[in-house]
């Protein structure tokens, strides 16, 4: 049986050509970061210069540990909260749809309106701003993605091994750390390191509310800066750092999770 | 019905994450809407007299005019990246069954790549001196470089590429729901390639496509890093002006009624959504009832 509008040929051209949109661009800034010149213009060979380069610059590495503090706050925090909302809005007897919006909004409001409103509303507290505001505002929608993937797995999940257990005379406790924890211990897994991910990546809504210092700037925050003044060849080998580093994360919340793919 | 565990009540799960939702979100939204009521401070900051003049102040040509020419750059966008994203996802669903879940995860492996080094690697391309100027000249072109960035076209550009994965994810998912009987059916009754495509599998997906194209609408209208980055700020946009009023003009009540704009423009866009999705599952119950 053949598809109605492409053959096989059509279809493997048509996925030639996205996925050389896709991935062209980024395979640019990989190859670039080992060119010696790191500049378009031309080849000259092959380097790790910029790499080194990293190394020594003090603001990349004082960003980089910036991220690194404020996504492992972030992920923990937004595991706890988001796999316990998860358990919450699975369990009830009846869905609240103000539950299921209050749940979903982090993920589709817009960035800039976010951001803006944390901006305002922490200056309205007099609150101080650093990184542990950039913390607070993470865990948003960090928690928002751990909860829907850690509902997904719920939504597969046998509730009568519960039942079973506590008929055996096991007690809530017992039950949950011994039969419901680690059924869902993928997927939370897979949560965290999503917000992991997200957290690492995230931009505006830092920048909003990292305040005026520059002791608190992120990568994200370092890489826009330097890409608004001008090209760097360094942004070239830290944007492969970091792109090696999500998608090392990313494969490895996917393994985690993949069992969840069958329905 | 799902048992629940032990004494740890639902609401009492529910009850942190719900919590620092409400603290940290719905107060600073409701916060920062509830400005674009009042005046602007005279040394930036809010006045609390009640005004609409916010309000006013968007639907003015001069800003109504930004408005519309980003919903017209976030509306092509929305259209090109469906164009891609749809023959994409229709070849991915036709692969064979094993192979789908990698096609699938590749083509969504870049956007979980940072948002600002992907439009970055466009800034790289596009340039003067930038790699499609390069090759054009290594190829025998020796004319002026072309100005490909700070363009209207190099903004659309970077939207569809930041945003084409989600797309293509959106538009699979219900493609891969499709009943393949429905095709066989269509054609064993006479209709051509075309037209099953027409008529039976473009409608059926239509929720999909309607999915990809409110996010990428949704998300290209409030942007303004992309703005910014490609189109050297020449190409003011609804989230480049949000920005501006919270952090150069400092003029809070009239960012926040822009804001509230954008709000508005995409819960009226989720909600047709909702209703296409609404109105596509009533169909497919309804030939499960014939």
């Amino acid at each position: 049986m053949n598809a109605t509008f492409s053959g096989k040929l059509p279809g493997r051209i048509v996925l030639l050509l996205v996925f050389g949109f896709l991935y062209l661009p980024i395979a640019v800034l990989v190859l670039l970061s080992f060119n010696d010149s790191g500049l378009p213009t031309s080849w000259s060979g092959f380097s790790t210069r910029w790499y080194g380069a990293l190394l020594s610059n003090t603001d990349i590495l004082r960003a980089a540990w910036n991220t690194l503090v404020v996504a492992v706050f972030a992920t923990v925090v937004s595991t706890v909260l988001g796999t316990l909302l998860a358990l919450g809005m699975e369990t009830r007897r009846r869905k609240s749809s103000g539950l299921e919006a209050l749940a979903f909004a982090p993920m589709v409001i817009p960035d800039i309106v976010l951001a803006v409103a944390l901006l305002t509303f922490f200056s309205r507290l007099g609150l101080t701003m650093g990184l542990h505001t950039i913390v607070i505002s993470h865990v948003i929608f960090d928690l928002a993605f751990v909860c829907s993937v850690v509902r997904a797995r719920l939504k597969h999940f046998d509730f009568s091994i519960v039942e079973a257990s506590r008929d055996l005379g096991a007690s809530g406790w017992t039950t949950f750390w011994r039969v419901t924890f680690p059924v869902l211990l993928p997927s939370i897994v897979a949560g965290a390191l999503l917000a992991f991910t997200l957290s690492v990546d995230e931009f505006i809504i830092a920048f909003f509310t990292a305040g005026a210092g520059r002791s608190s700037i992120t990568l994200p925050m370092q890489i826009y800066s330097m890409i608004r003044f001008g090209i760097t060849p360094e942004v070239n080998a830290l944007a492969t750092i970091v792109m090696a580093v999500s998608a090392t994360v990313l494969l490895i919340s996917q393994w985690l999770n993949r069992e969840q793919q069958v329905p | 019905m799902p048992l629940s565990f032990n004494a740890a009540r639902p609401n009492l799960l529910a009850a942190p994450g719900v919590a620092w939702l409400v603290a940290f979100m719905v107060v600073p939204c409701v916060l920062v809407l509830s400005y674009a009521f009042f005046e602007r401070g005279v040394w930036g900051g809010v006045e609390y007299t009640f005004t609409l003049e916010n309000f006013a102040r968007v639907v003015d040509p001069l800003y109504a005019k930004i408005f519309l020419n980003s919903a017209r750059i976030a509306l092509t966008a929305t259209v090109v990246a469906i164009l891609i994203a749809y023959p994409a996802a229709y070849a991915i669903s036709r692969a064979p069954r094993m192979t789908q879940p990698i096609l699938l995860f590749f083509a969504v492996l870049p956007f979980w790549s940072n948002y600002l080094i992907r439009t970055y690697a466009w800034i790289v391309l596009l340039n003067r001196e930038g790699l499609i100027n390069n090759l054009l000249r290594s190829l025998g072109y020796t004319g002026e470089p072309l100005s490909m960035l700070y363009t209207e076209a190099a903004v659309i550009t970077g939207l569809v590429y930041n945003y084409l994965p989600f797309v293509i994810l959106a538009i699979y998912s219900t493609l891969s729901r499709l009943n393949p009987e429905l095709m066989e059916a269509s054609r064993d009754l006479g209709a051509g390639p075309v037209r099953t495509f027409l008529r039976v599998t473009l409608p059926l997906t239509m929720p999909g496509v309607a999915a990809g194209g409110v996010f990428v609408f949704v998300l290209s209208i409030g942007n303004f890093v992309t703005p910014a980055l490609l189109g050297g700020g020449r190409f003011q946009m609804v989230g480049n002006l949000v920005y501006d009023q919270f952090l150069t003009a400092n003029d809070w009540p009239f960012g926040a009624a822009l804001g509230a704009a954008l709000i508005a423009t995409m819960i009226v866009l989720l909600l047709v959504q909702a209703r296409a999705t609404a109105h596509a599952s009533g169909e497919r119950r309804g030939e499960a009832a014939q």
